[in-house]
């Protein structure tokens, strides 16, 4: 049982420490036998907790709505394309600068991917999974019965692309911000200068993008109220929202006007 | 982990000999330092807070140089949902949760007892307190007016409360929800602010960092560019005024756009080799004009498009030289033309605080701006403005703000990913997702150093930097910070450059196999305890216990600090008040920083302790001449300051 040996570090320490510091006879404190005995029914009362906590984890992931489902699954292609943007500042020759934007871009998409695959996992809803091959997406769906299906290698997630009956996401080719494949190999040609400002024009439109899309999902009846998806989807909204900003402080360092924005006006 | 223990052993033998040898200083005549600078203390090497066991109340456990006293769970509503932020007063620690909240005895810190379980769901329910008041953050879409529990169902709502609920605690036993204020983007955090020079009104700045609400449900809440609408809800911060004594008037009083034109100052503001280097570039014929009052060069794709402006007006397609000629000429009245047109894709800086960190002793308020950290003056507290911004491209997050307590140094977190992420991993930089530390001089933010949790996690613990607070020991800066499921620690801050972890607990995952949020929300300082919010554990209390880093004078000195209340948000400036303790911990500062030669500090501690030992009148004459002593051996000391500190509170105790 850990919770014995932990018990008991933590009474050994607690004495080491009392010997130790209150001084200089050599102490002959035990560890105290009352104590020991009690925490078996410490032990049961924590053991129901244990189980009550699973239980409630487990019952609040089922009070989701739909358009919190479409969001997780058009948010990880969305994200995708910003990870295969990122990818190409080191090999593109991209400034440290903007090397660095785009380290932190994979990081925290890669991550928050991983966090929207887990929320529609938790939810035994399809889970897209994303894979490149250098600029075009590969997006395959793992099902709830754990079998991979819609292997569409090959197949581009942009907007305007062509869209060949997705499993996993009914409209990615209307997600506001993305890019069109076209863009992408735009981006992916150009070099040092010239690809630190097309990327900060293109990463501004994408970031755009989700945040439009947590306005929609915030618009949809009973949305947020899964505390998971409110939260992921309020911290990508402040991230990105954020980043916008220092991307397009970097564009101005550099002389530039930052483009115009692209998002409507969400609250009438 | 065996060889952490034996280390922590040897450790605590170590301090045992330490203190014996102190204790007998007096006699035998030890001209060597026995305490270490803290820069030069070993840590403890492999780090215990690598690879502990999981689980939910049974995880692994390491702690150094500090000692838990409890861990309590929440009360059976609250298990299952997130605790959030801690707020004190008297002995209550109340604490907020995505359930709503909860009121702890904390009088015996060894068995706290829950007295109030007050179901009002809302996350985030951050908490602060004033008086008989008690108010609550609302944020999150499924808050409701009527603190049921189901959610609000539809996206308009007239059952949503979206910003700050507000609760009699006359009776703390007994809280009445009394009053609420709605705001457009609800209240991810609050802070609260106590106007020195008035004691009718308390102010509150509500900071958040959501989308804004519909129009439809909160009239008049706009997330249009101000351009658009004066009365957006982007770029300002919203100061509710909340009358002590009729707290149901509370209300917004103003909406300070303490971000507006922040284009201008912070990292891209013309310097002197970027005016040279606009002259050079008009030498050699570069476009130059005036971008939002500032001279830029312009060229790339921007130069182009005007370009190309010119050339499709004139019918061609591709530019030519009488286009590039005519741009010359009209290029400023081009670029104000465009900049008038566009409004809304002008740029502005951040639009929102996470928290606002508010010292009003100093009359400065941290602002963590998203990718901004704002100094605040707060001298008018119904109308904030902006002394200083930093931005930095290391720093994703700016999300809250601790000043040392003499206001001459802040700490801002970068609260990276949001909080459910694991920012801690062994490939995560630490710069990232850290605490960044700046001098204040002039009103002005100077970069000093980053400080992260330095042990790796693994990736199903959620860590980054987040909530903590100065702890009161004199004549150093020193603070203990959550980091999530990365533990608590304490670390040292004196030097703002080189910060130094001092002591940790931390715990394994809740699950090695996924990530389950938890870990510590906020960990302050409260009246000699450092009480810890953990997410999904409960409460934990800890003490301080003495170390090769803080000796037990120091610890003893913090300790005469009594604090009526504390608000994460809301910083007290401490004093301490006169103590043989407080001279003893600046004496044990002198020792450790090599300030004072052992001869001299041996005999004022033997003097200190005979003073220690007598009455009356014949302890101020041995207090005065040690005044003395101290003020004379100041000149030759490494630390003038401290001495002169000292014999101050010498002189003190003697007309006690």
């Amino acid at each position: 049982m850990k919770i014995r040996i932990s018990f008991f570090k933590m009474v050994l320490f607690t004495a080491l420490i009392w010997a130790g510091v209150s001084g200089c006879a050599a102490s002959e404190q035990s560890a105290g036998n009352a104590q020991i005995e009690d925490s078996s029914a410490a032990d049961a009362e924590r053991a129901r907790l244990e189980s009550l906590y699973w239980e409630r984890i487990n019952a609040s992931r089922t009070r989701y709505v739909q358009a919190e489902v479409d969001f997780m699954t058009d948010m990880i292609v969305h994200h995708a394309q910003a990870l295969i943007m990122a990818r190409l500042a080191p090999t593109n020759n991209a400034s440290d600068r903007i090397q660095r934007l785009s380290a932190r871009i994979i990081n925290a998409q890669q991550d928050e991917i991983a966090l929207m695959q887990k929320w529609l996992r938790d939810r035994n809803k399809p889970v897209p999974l994303v894979d490149f091959d250098g600029i075009v997406m590969k997006v395959v769906t793992e099902n709830p019965d754990g079998t991979i299906s819609g292997d569409e290698a090959g197949q581009s997630h942009s907007a305007g692309g062509a869209h060949g009956g997705s499993p996993v996401s009914r409209h990615n080719h209307d997600m506001l911000g993305m890019l069109t494949q076209d863009q992408l190999e735009e981006l992916a040609s150009v070099r040092g200068n010239r690809f630190d400002r097309i990327f900060l024009m293109y990463m501004i439109q994408h970031h755009e993008g989700a945040v439009h899309m947590v306005y929609e999902l915030f618009a949809a009846d009973g949305a947020g109220n899964d505390e998971e998806a409110y939260r992921l989807a309020s911290d990508i909204y402040a991230e990105q929202v954020t980043e916008i900003e220092m991307m397009k402080l970097m564009l101005r360092d550099m002389g530039e006007q930052p483009p115009a924005s692209i998002l409507p006006n969400h609250n009438h | 982990m065996k060889s952490f223990y034996v280390q922590a052993v040897l450790i605590i033998i170590a301090l045992g000999l330490i203190s014996c040898a102190s204790s007998e200083r007096g006699h035998d005549q030890a001209v060597e330092p026995t305490l270490q600078p803290i820069h030069e203390i070993p840590f403890p090497d492999p780090d215990p807070r690598v690879g502990l066991g999981a689980g939910l109340f049974d995880a692994e456990e390491t702690i150094w140089n500090m000692k838990m006293l409890s861990t309590t769970p929440s009360p059976e509503d609250f298990i299952g949902s997130w605790n959030t932020d801690l707020a004190f007063k008297d002995n209550y620690a109340i604490q907020g949760s995505y359930n709503g909240f909860v009121i702890w005895d904390i009088s015996n810190p060894e068995a706290p007892e829950v007295v109030v379980d007050f179901l009002c769901p809302a996350s985030q329910s951050d908490v602060s307190v004033y008086g008989d008041l008690l108010f609550v953050s609302g944020e999150g879409l499924g808050g409701r007016l009527d603190c049921g529990t189901e959610g609000v169902p539809s996206a308009v709502s007239e059952d949503r409360l979206r910003g700050i609920r507000i609760f009699d605690i006359s009776d703390i036993r007994n809280p009445q929800y009394i009053s609420n204020v709605q705001t457009c983007r609800g209240s991810h955090t609050n802070s609260l602010l106590v106007d020195p020079n008035d004691d009718e009104y308390v102010y509150i700045y509500v900071s958040g960092s959501a989308p804004v609400r519909p129009d439809a449900e909160l009239p008049g809440c706009s997330d249009a560019f101000p351009e658009d609408d004066p009365d957006s809800a982007l770029f300002r911060i919203e100061v509710i005024q909340v009358p002590v004594a009729n707290p149901e008037a509370a209300r917004i009083v103003s909406s300070p756009r303490i971000f507006d034109d922040l284009e201008a100052p912070p990292t891209h503001g013309l310097a002197p080799e970027d005016l040279a280097e606009i002259e050079r570039a008009r030498e050699e014929g570069a476009f130059i004009a005036e971008v939002m009052g500032v001279e830029r060069v312009i060229s790339g794709g921007w130069l182009n498009q005007f370009l190309s402006q010119v050339a499709r007006e004139e019918g061609r397609t591709t530019p030519t030289a009488a286009d590039s000629l005519y741009l010359r000429e009209n290029l400023q009245d081009m670029i104000d033309e465009m900049m008038a047109s566009r409004g809304r894709g002008l740029d502005r800086g951040p639009n929102q605080c996470h928290d606002i960190t508010l010292y009003p002793e100093v009359g400065l308020a941290g602002g963590a701006c998203e990718g901004y950290g704002l100094l605040i003056d707060i001298t008018d507290p119904a109308n904030p403005f902006r002394l200083d911004a930093v931005a930095d491209s290391n720093f994703a997050y700016w999300h809250s703000a601790t000043f040392n307590n003499d206001g001459t140094t802040v700490i801002f977190t970068d609260e990276w990913g949001g909080g459910t992420q694991p920012k801690c991993r062994e490939t995560d930089p630490m710069e990232w997702g850290a605490n960044a530390i700046y001098s204040i001089e002039d009103g002005k933010m100077v970069f000093q150093s980053y400080f992260k949790m330095p042990a790796p996690q693994t990736n199903t613990e959620n860590c980054v930097a987040h909530n903590g607070s100065l702890i009161p020991v004199p004549g150093r800066d020193i603070m203990v910070q959550g980091w999530y499921q990365g533990g608590v620690n304490i670390f040292d801050f004196t030097d703002a450059a080189n910060p130094v972890e001092m002591a940790f607990h931390d715990r394994g995952p809740i699950s090695a196999e996924s990530l389950e949020t938890a870990g510590s929300w906020s960990i302050y300082w409260y009246n000699g305890l450092l009480i810890n919010s953990e997410i999904a554990r409960g409460l934990d209390i800890f003490d301080m216990i003495p170390s090769e880093f803080i000796t037990e004078n120091e610890i003893a000195a913090s300790k005469t600090v009594v604090l009526d209340y504390f608000n994460p948000q809301g910083q007290p400036m401490f004093h301490w008040p006169a103590s043989f303790a407080l001279v003893r911990a600046y004496m044990d500062q002198l020792e450790r920083n090599r300030e004072l030669d052992m001869q001299t500090l041996t005999r004022f501690r033997t003097e200190l302790t005979r003073a220690e030992r007598t009455n009356g009148s014949q302890r101020a004459q041995i207090l005065t001449r040690l005044a003395e002593d101290f003020e004379t051996a100041g000149p030759n000391s490494g630390n003038h300051d401290k001495l002169m500190k000292s014999a101050g509170v010498l002189m003190e105790l003697a007309e006690i």
